[in-house]
């Protein structure tokens, strides 16, 4: 495998950037170097998660939501789209059909846009291990908005809200009871919720059933700034402790047809909006501390667990494991044996 | 690279409707422990140079009923050459006629298959385009 020049990279070539993305997918030796030269060029991006149940138009969506990012507004150059799009590894065999940009045919010959197919590979909260990873090589690439489609595993995805600056809940009608099909721990994690097949009966029921549970959910917590991910948090945030607490965001939803495009423009304006609530309210900043913070730990403990294995004698480790067995140590006492 | 997986492109360039086939190949080669991006119907040679970049594949395999596979074989070969993906391995599926066979080799296509090709003698055949000497 060649080696893949960072700086290649951030001037935008799409060869340099795919074989990047590879070698960091596959754990390569060489991606943690590659990662340390383009992490500095990070942080700018905006990063979009759109989640919810297999089936509800997730991909159709972001189709249409990269569609829009690239009409360029007067006098402003249209911002380069990024879309990571995750499906499921099969457990059984390893493999994975990746079929999500069968609805991202509309994207196909605008440089402005990348579309990368990842598989789970093992990982269960709706990311691969590597999807951050990914984030800041498109980051460093120069992606102004990154899209990522999450897994439908229809629970709520906790990985997504740690990651995007803006989670969209997907939800569309017949997908079974539609009371059911709405999970809770969905409100927590949507700043914007979508109701999708406008066109299907159904979808009023879907949306009406989805508003109360809003409404339950907006009256109960009042200002949702005192608790959850939208949360103002002092001892996290970086600059100065005399900021003031964040006015709450209330998760609007829109109620769209994707294979159409309708209500998407309302959609985006609101996607630009939670952008800018999020810088004004230093929400943005607190979110990317988190974040940082998180990986940093999950990297600490990754780098400690291997270096204990490497360095564990692996035949005490099989005597401690059967004294273990025959009840002679308490597993307490086996760990305290072994370390 | 121990965490390395074959990447494989199925793609339907042309005009032709039908995805069974496609389809079929997809899944086998998925249960075959490859990670398979399929991209729909009626692909434009530059559409698939295109897909076959971003997703950084090891091999594409091209779906071809409409008989016009003389003009769509050479034409993604060449596009993919010029994206800079001239190690990619290339085979061809479909309805392909002895005598064309010659041909699509001659390009480059390392095998091509007609229908009822045993799916596991395609999986078999990645392995051993991507890997000639491990076996
Ligand atoms: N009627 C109708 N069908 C839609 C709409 N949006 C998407 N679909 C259809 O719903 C099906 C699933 O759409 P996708 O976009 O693949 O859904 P997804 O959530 O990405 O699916 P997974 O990635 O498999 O979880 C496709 O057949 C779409 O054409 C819509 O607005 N109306
Ligand atoms: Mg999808």
């Amino acid at each position: 495998m060649p080696k893949v020049d960072p700086l290649a990279i951030r001037q935008g070539d799409r060869l340099a950037l795919s074989r990047a993305l590879t070698l960091v997918e596959n754990n390569a030796p060489e991606s943690r170097e590659l990662q340390s030269a383009l992490f500095p060029f990070t942080g700018t991006a905006h990063l979009i998660g759109v989640t919810g149940a297999p089936g509800t138009g997730k991909s159709t969506l972001v189709n249409q939501l990269a569609k829009h990012f690239r009409l360029a507004e007067d006098s402003k150059p249209a911002p380069k789209v990024a879309i990571i799009a995750v499906d499921p590894t099969s457990p059984f065999t390893g493999g994975a059909l990746l079929g999500d940009r069968i609805r991202m045919g509309d994207l196909s010959g605008d440089k402005g846009i990348f579309i990368r197919s990842m598989a789970s590979r093992g990982a269960l909260g709706g990311l691969a291990h590597n999807t951050a990873a990914f984030v800041t090589v498109l980051d460093s690439a120069g992606f102004d908005l990154i899209i990522i489609e999450t897994v439908g595993a229809g629970q709520a995805e906790v990985d997504i809200a740690s990651l995007a600056h803006t989670v969209i809940v997907v939800e569309a009608p017949g997908l079974g009871d539609d009371i059911q099909a709405i999970k809770a721990g969905i409100l927590e994690i949507a700043d914007i919720l979508v109701v999708n097949k406008a066109d299907r009966p159904g979808a009023d029921n879907t949306a009406r059933a989805l508003r109360v549970m809003l409404e339950m959910a907006q009256g109960k917590n009042g200002l949702r700034s005192a608790k959850g991910k939208h949360a103002f948090n002092s001892k996290q945030a970086s600059g100065s402790s005399t900021q003031p607490a964040a006015e709450a965001w209330l998760p609007p939803m829109h109620t769209i047809t994707a294979t159409e495009g309708k209500g998407i423009d309302a959609l985006v304006a609101d996607i630009q909006r939670h952008a800018d609530y999020l810088h004004s309210s230093n929400l943005w900043q607190q979110k990317e501390a988190t974040r940082l913070r998180r990986d940093l730990e999950a990297l600490i403990r990754d780098t400690l667990v291997h270096k204990w294995r490497m360095e564990l004698d692996q035949q005490q480790f099989e005597s401690v494991l059967s004294d273990l067995l025959q009840r002679k140590y308490s597993p307490i006492e086996a760990l305290e044996t072994l370390m | 690279m121990a965490d390395k997986k074959i990447r494989v492109l199925i793609a339907k360039p042309g005009l032709d409707g039908h995805d069974r086939g496609a389809k079929v190949i997809a899944r086998a080669l998925r249960d075959a422990g490859m990670e398979v991006i399929y991209t729909g119907l009626r692909q434009t040679p530059e559409m698939i140079a295109e897909a076959a970049l971003q997703e950084d594949v090891d091999v594409v395999g091209l779906s071809i009923l409409s008989g016009a596979h003389n003009a769509l074989v050479p034409a993604v070969i060449d596009k993919l050459h010029q994206s800079g993906m001239q190690d990619v391995k290339v085979f061809v599926g479909g309805i392909i006629p002895e005598t064309d066979i010659p041909n699509l080799l001659a390009l480059g296509v390392y095998a091509v298959y007609g229908p009822g090709t045993d799916t596991q003698t395609v999986a078999a055949d990645i392995f051993q385009a991507l890997h000639p000497s491990d076996n």
